[in-house]
C-alpha cells in the first residue's frame, strides 16, 4: 500500500482499502477469513479509526495471520495467548482500538483459561474468533467446537466429546457484549465487529468461517444460517434461556450487557523519589 | 576490644507468640541506633500458628551474609522449634534464652555447648495488664547486644499501634531482667549516614520504578508475591498500571503486550513460575520485545520447597528458551543490589529490546535489612531506539550494525507493522528462507554480542593467586571469607558475576589474570555455575567447586576453611 | 444508481482480490480472467459516472444496505477453489452478470424518475450484452474434466 503524505492537517479519512496491507494471504481460496478480513477493514472504515490506532492481536492458526493483512499495529504471538497480550496492551494504552482475531483451537482449546479470564475481566476489547470446527493449520484435529462423530486421524470414528458451546462460556464468565456472525455475508460481519468496538468492555464475537480444505462439507452452513429471530438482550438470564434452544446457527447479537469495562487503579502522578521515605530510618 | 563488630540472635516461639513482629522491631531498634542489621526468617509448614524463628545480625559494618554461629537463641516456647536446628547453629561461646515454664531446651540445641539462662518470660509478661511475652524477650534481646532503652522504645512506638504502653513496659522488664546475663555487646555504631530498611524485594520493585517500569503483570508464587505487593499501590502513585494475571501464561504475555505498546514492562515469579513463561519469553527475544522477569529463585526441582532458597534456575534462566534465543540474564549479588541490579535489567531490555532475567533469590528477597542508600544504575543503559513518525518504507528488523532496529510504537503513524514470533525478513513479513532466518538470527545475537556492560558486569575485588568465582547471594559470605583470609595474611580475589548473559569472557579473562586456583561458589545440587563458567570461560589452573543444594546459606567459615585447606590460605 | 456504482466497486474489488488469491495459489490463466473481468466492471462503473452526469464518486451506501448478503453483481468468497477452471470462472461471472442485469430491470421496473429509468434500462441492455458474450465466451472455454480438482498431494502444515 502506498503510503498518503497528506498535506498537513488534512487527514483523509482512511477507507476500508487502507486497512488492507500488500501481503497476500496464504489462505485457501474459498477460506471464509477472506471475508472475516474485508469486515474488518470495512469495519475499521466505518468506524473513522486510523491505522495507527488500531492493533490487531493474534495467536496461531490460520485466522491468527490476520494482522500482516491490515496496515493496522499487529502482533502474532503464541499459540493461545492473544488475550493477555491483548489486556496488557490495552491497560497499558487504552487510547488504542484493540482487536484479537483466534480460531476455535487457539481461542477454546490452548487459550481456554484466557478466554474466561479475559470475559470475567472485561477489558474493552473485540475478540473475533473464526471457528471452523477444525485445527486447520495443523491439517485437521478435532477441535472443542467439532461434532463429537466427525471422523480424523487423530481421532478415528470422533472424539465422542460433546461440543463446547462458545456463546454460553462467555456469558457465564461476563463477556459484556456477545453475537454470532457467519463468514458468507461480509458485511453483516463487518456491522457486528463495528458494533462490537463501538460496545465498551468485552465484546465477543464467534464467526462461522468454513474450511474449504479440512471441512468442505461446511458449504452447507449457508444454508442453515438463520438471523436470530429476537432482539438482543442485556438481561444475562434472557440470554442464557435462549442459549438453551440456540443451534448454533444463529446470527446476530446475543446479549448487550451494561458492565463497567475494566479500569486498573491508578492516575496519580507523583515522583518515583517520593516512595523512598518508607524505606527512610 | 570490648565489643563485638557483629551479635546475631535468634527469637523462637510458635504461633500466636508473635516472633516476628519482635524481630522486626529488634531489627528497627538496631537501625535507629545507627547499627547495619539484617533479618531472615524460617517458620514451619502452617499458615498461622506453626512454629517459626526470626533470625537477625546486627553489625556494625554493612553485609547480608549469615555468621558462623549465633550468640544469642531466646525462645518463647520450644514447640518444634528443633526443627530449626540446621538454620540456627550455636557453639560454646552461645547463650540459649528460655522460659522455664516451657521446658528445658531441646538437646539439638544445648548439644552445642552453649549455656542456658532460664528467664520468666510469660511470668515477667503477666506483671504487665495486656502485655505479652514476645515483648519480654526483645527487651532482653536488646540489652544482651547492648542497645539503649531509648533506641528500643523508640522502635516499639513505631512499630506498635494498640497495647503500646503495655509493650513498652514488658519491654523494660525484659531488658532490665538482662542485666543479670552476660551479654554480647556491639561495638558503638559506625557514624549516622542515610540508610534504608528494605527487603530484597522492596529493592528489586523499586529498582524496576527507577529503570522506568511503569506496567506489571501479576501472578502470585512464593516467594516473590511481595514484590508485586508492593509494585501495586507504588505504580498506582506514579500513574503506572497492575494487572492480575489468571496464570504465569497470562501475565508474561500481559507484560508483552504492554511493552508492546511503548511502556517499560515487568513481571516477577519463581522457578515454576518461570518455567511457564519460558515459550513466551522466546515470542519477547524472537519479536524483539523488551520485558524483565525477576526470577526470585527457591529450591526446586518441580514445587520443592517454596519458603527456603536455593541458586538452582541457571540452567533454565540460561539455557532454557527453545531454539537459539539469546537474551539477558542479571544476578543482584547484594540485597542492596536488588535494586540497581533491576534498574540495570530494565535499562538492558529496554535498549537492547530483548527479554532480561533478573536471577534475585529467596534469601535475599526476602530478607529484610539496613543498607548504605542503593546506588542508581541510572544512565547506564539507553532507552529503547524508537521509529519516528512519517518513516518511509518502515522495516521492524532492520539488518542494523549495532543490532538494534528503532521500534514503532503504535500510534506513530506510517510506522505499522507486525510483531512476529514467526521468522521474518527485515520488514517483519514471515519468511521461510534461510537467507532471512540466518539474518535476524545474527541480528539478534550481535545485539547482545555489542553489548559493553563496564564495570557493572562484574563485582571484583582483592588481588592474588587464588580467586573466588561465585553470584548472587552468595557474595554476601564470601565476601567475609576472604575478609578473614586477608586478615589471616592471604591474598584472594572474589569475582562476583552480575552479568551472566551475554557471557564476558574476556573479561573474566582479565579479572582472573594471575590466577592459579578457582573456587566456584555455589548454592545448588548438580554445579550449574561450574558448567556455565566451563561452557563459555576460559578458567585458568585448578578448578574446585564448593557447592551444596539449598536451603542453609554458606558461612563464612566453610568458605574459609575450603580456601585454607587447598591453597594455605 | 449510487447502488449501482457501489455495486459495479464492489465487483471490481472482488474479482481483483479473487485474481490475487490464485496468482498466491499458482493458478495464472484463471487469475488472468478475474483481472479482465475486474477491468470490465470498473469501466462499469465508469460508466454509471458518465451516465448520471455525475462529476465525482458520489456518497456510497453503507457497504451492508444490500437485501441479500453482498451486492448483486459481487460474487461470494466461498466460490473459490485454488485448482478452478476458467469454465468455473467464467460460470460464476455469468451468475453475477444475470443477477446485475436483474437489479437494473428491477430499478426500471420500479417507476423511478426517467433520467434514472433511461438509465437503468440503459445498464440492464448493458448487462445483457455481457451475459451473453460470456456465453459466448463459454462456449470457446473446455467443460472441466472430471477430476480437476483432484491433487495428488495432501494439504501441507504451514505453520
Amino acid at each position: 500500500m502506498e503510503r498518503r503524505m497528506n498535506a498537513p492537517g488534512v487527514l483523509a479519512a482512511p477507507a476500508a482499502k487502507d486497512f488492507k496491507s500488500a501481503t497476500k494471504p496464504v489462505w485457501c481460496p474459498g477460506c471464509g477469513d477472506y471475508s472475516v478480513l474485508s469486515a474488518i477493514t470495512k469495519a475499521l472504515a466505518t468506524l473513522g479509526l486510523r491505522p495507527e490506532n488500531v492493533a490487531v492481536v493474534s495467536g496461531i492458526g490460520c485466522s491468527s495471520r490476520i494482522p500482516a493483512y491490515t496496515t493496522c499495529y499487529g502482533f502474532h504471538g503464541v499459540h493461545g495467548r492473544a488475550l493477555p497480550v491483548a489486556t496488557g496492551l490495552k491497560a497499558a494504552r487504552p487510547d488504542l482500538t484493540v482487536l484479537v482475531t483466534s480460531g476455535d483451537g487457539d481461542g477454546y482449546s490452548i487459550g481456554g483459561n484466557h478466554f474466561l479470564h479475559a470475559c470475567r475481566r472485561n477489558v474493552d476489547l473485540t475478540y473475533i474468533v473464526m471457528d471452523n470446527h477444525v485445527y486447520g493449520m495443523t491439517k485437521g484435529q478435532p477441535s472443542p467446537t467439532t461434532e463429537p462423530d466427525w471422523s480424523s486421524k487423530l481421532a478415528p470414528g470422533g472424539t465422542g466429546l460433546r461440543e463446547f458451546h462458545p456463546l454460553v462460556i462467555a456469558l457465564a464468565s461476563g463477556a459484556n457484549f456477545i453475537a454470532r456472525a457467519f463468514s458468507g455475508d461480509p458485511n453483516g460481519v463487518a456491522a457486528l465487529i463495528a458494533e462490537a468496538v463501538r460496545h465498551p468492555g468485552f465484546s465477543f464475537i464467534e464467526v462461522l468461517s468454513p474450511c474449504v480444505t479440512f471441512r468442505p462439507e461446511q458449504r452447507e452452513w449457508k444454508t442453515r444460517v438463520h438471523p436470530a429471530p429476537v432482539e438482543p438482550t442485556d438481561d444475562p438470564g434472557r440470554a442464557a434461556r435462549r442459549l438453551m434452544t440456540d443451534d448454533g446457527f444463529n446470527i446476530g447479537v446475543l446479549y448487550k450487557g451494561s458492565r463497567a469495562p475494566y479500569r486498573p487503579a491508578g492516575g496519580s502522578a507523583q515522583r518515583i523519589e517520593d516512595l523512598e521515605c518508607q524505606f527512610r530510618l | 576490644m570490648d565489643g563485638n563488630a557483629s551479635v546475631s540472635v535468634a527469637l523462637a516461639g510458635s504461633g500466636g507468640a508473635g516472633v516476628m513482629t519482635a524481630g522486626n522491631m529488634l531489627l528497627e531498634a538496631a537501625a535507629l541506633a545507627g547499627y547495619y542489621g539484617l533479618m531472615t526468617r524460617t517458620a514451619g509448614p502452617q499458615i498461622r500458628g506453626g512454629e517459626a524463628a526470626a533470625m537477625l545480625r546486627i553489625s556494625t559494618f554493612p553485609g547480608d551474609g549469615q555468621d558462623d554461629r549465633f550468640q544469642v537463641l531466646a525462645a518463647i516456647d520450644w514447640q518444634n522449634v528443633g526443627r530449626f536446628a540446621a538454620e540456627l547453629p550455636l557453639g560454646p561461646g552461645s547463650l540459649i534464652v528460655g522460659d522455664p515454664a516451657q521446658g528445658e531446651p531441646p538437646e539439638v540445641f544445648t548439644r552445642s555447648g552453649a549455656r542456658y539462662a532460664p528467664v520468666p518470660l510469660k511470668a515477667l509478661a503477666r506483671e504487665v495488664p495486656g502485655a505479652w511475652p514476645n515483648m519480654v524477650a526483645l527487651g532482653v534481646l536488646a540489652a544482651l547486644i547492648g542497645l539503649s532503652a531509648e533506641a528500643l522504645e523508640a522502635a516499639a512506638r513505631k512499630a506498635m499501634k494498640k497495647g503500646l504502653e503495655a509493650g513498652i513496659a514488658a519491654a523494660q522488664r525484659g531488658f532490665a531482667h538482662a542485666a543479670q546475663l552476660q551479654g554480647y555487646p556491639l561495638l558503638p555504631p559506625p557514624g549516622k549516614a542515610p540508610r534504608w530498611l528494605i527487603t530484597g524485594n522492596e529493592a528489586a520493585g523499586y529498582g524496576a520504578l527507577r529503570g522506568g517500569v511503569r506496567f506489571v503483570a501479576a501472578y502470585p508464587i512464593t516467594p516473590a508475591t511481595e514484590l508485586l505487593e508492593w509494585l501495586s499501590p507504588a505504580l498506582a502513585k506514579v500513574g503506572g498500571t497492575l494487572v492480575q494475571a489468571e496464570d504465569e501464561l497470562a501475565s508474561i504475555n500481559m507484560a508483552l503486550g504492554a511493552s508492546f505498546g511503548g511502556v517499560p514492562s515487568l513481571t516477577a515469579t519463581s522457578g515454576p513460575g518461570l518455567a511457564l513463561m519460558i515459550e513466551s519469553l522466546g515470542l519477547g527475544v524472537a519479536a524483539e520485545v523488551p520485558v524483565v522477569v525477576v526470577d526470585v529463585m527457591r529450591t526446586g526441582p518441580s514445587t520443592g520447597i517454596a519458603t527456603k532458597s536455593e541458586q538452582a534456575d541457571l540452567g533454565i534462566a540460561l539455557y532454557g528458551l527453545h531454539g537459539d534465543a539469546p537474551h539477558v540474564v542479571v544476578a543482584p549479588n547484594s540485597l542492596a543490589d536488588c535494586l540497581a541490579a533491576t534498574e540495570w535489567a530494565v535499562g538492558l531490555a529496554e535498549s537492547l529490546q530483548v527479554p532480561a532475567i533478573v536471577l534475585a533469590d529467596q534469601y535475599l528477597g526476602q530478607a529484610r535489612g539496613v543498607v548504605d542508600v542503593p546506588k542508581s544504575n541510572a544512565g547506564s543503559a539507553a532507552p529503547r531506539l524508537s521509529a519516528e513518525a512519517g518513516t518511509t518504507a518502515y522495516k521492524r528488523y532492520a539488518l542494523t550494525p549495532s543490532g538494534v532496529s528503532p521500534m514503532a510504537i503504535p500510534g506513530t503513524a506510517g510506522a505499522t507493522y507486525t510483531a512476529d514470533g514467526l521468522e521474518h525478513s527485515e520488514s517483519g513479513t514471515p519468511s521461510a528462507q534461510a537467507s532471512d532466518h540466518l539474518a535476524q538470527m545474527d541480528k539478534r545475537a550481535r545485539k547482545l554480542a555489542q553489548l559493553d556492560p563496564g564495570d557493572a558486569w562484574a563485582s571484583i575485588e582483592g588481588d592474588g593467586e587464588t580467586a573466588l568465582v561465585t553470584f548472587g547471594s552468595c557474595t554476601g559470605p564470601a565476601r567475609e571469607a576472604l575478609a578473614r583470609a586477608r586478615a589471616a595474611g592471604a591474598a584472594v580475589r572474589l569475582v562476583s558475576l552480575r552479568l551472566l548473559a551475554p557471557a564476558q569472557p574476556q573479561r573474566l579473562k582479565r579479572a582472573l589474570q594471575g590466577v592459579k586456583r578457582v573456587l566456584v561458589l555455589e548454592q545448588n545440587h548438580s554445579g550449574q555455575f561450574l558448567r556455565y563458567l566451563r561452557a563459555e570461560y576460559d578458567l585458568p589452573g585448578e578448578v574446585k567447586s564448593l557447592r551444596r543444594p539449598g536451603p542453609l546459606p554458606f558461612r563464612p567459615a566453610e568458605i574459609h576453611e575450603a580456601l585454607e585447606q587447598w591453597s594455605g590460605a | 444508481m449510487a447502488r449501482a456504482y457501489a455495486m459495479e466497486l464492489e465487483a471490481t474489488e472482488r474479482y481483483a482480490q479473487f485474481a490475487d488469491q490464485l496468482d498466491t495459489h499458482n493458478n495464472r490463466e484463471v487469475a488472468q480472467m478475474f483481472r479482465k473481468l475486474a477491468e470490465v466492471e470498473a469501466l462499469h462503473a465508469k460508466r454509471i459516472l458518465e451516465e448520471m452526469r455525475w462529476p465525482s464518486m458520489p456518497a456510497l451506501p453503507p457497504a451492508y444496505a444490500w437485501k441479500s448478503a453482498e451486492g448483486p453483481e459481487t460474487a461470494p468468497f466461498d466460490s473459490m477453489h485454488y485448482l478452478m477452471q476458467p469454465f468455473h470462472a467464467l460460470e460464476i461471472a455469468l451468475r453475477c452478470e444475470q443477477q446485475a442485469q436483474k437489479y437494473f430491470e428491477d430499478i426500471a421496473a420500479s417507476k423511478p424518475p426517467e433520467k434514472v429509468r433511461a438509465a437503468a434500462l440503459e445498464m440492464a441492455e448493458e448487462e445483457r450484452e455481457h451475459v451473453r458474450l460470456i456465453r459466448e465466451w463459454l462456449k470457446r472455454v473446455p467443460q472441466p474434466k472430471p477430476g480437476w480438482d483432484e491433487d495428488p498431494d495432501p494439504p501441507r502444515t504451514i505453520g
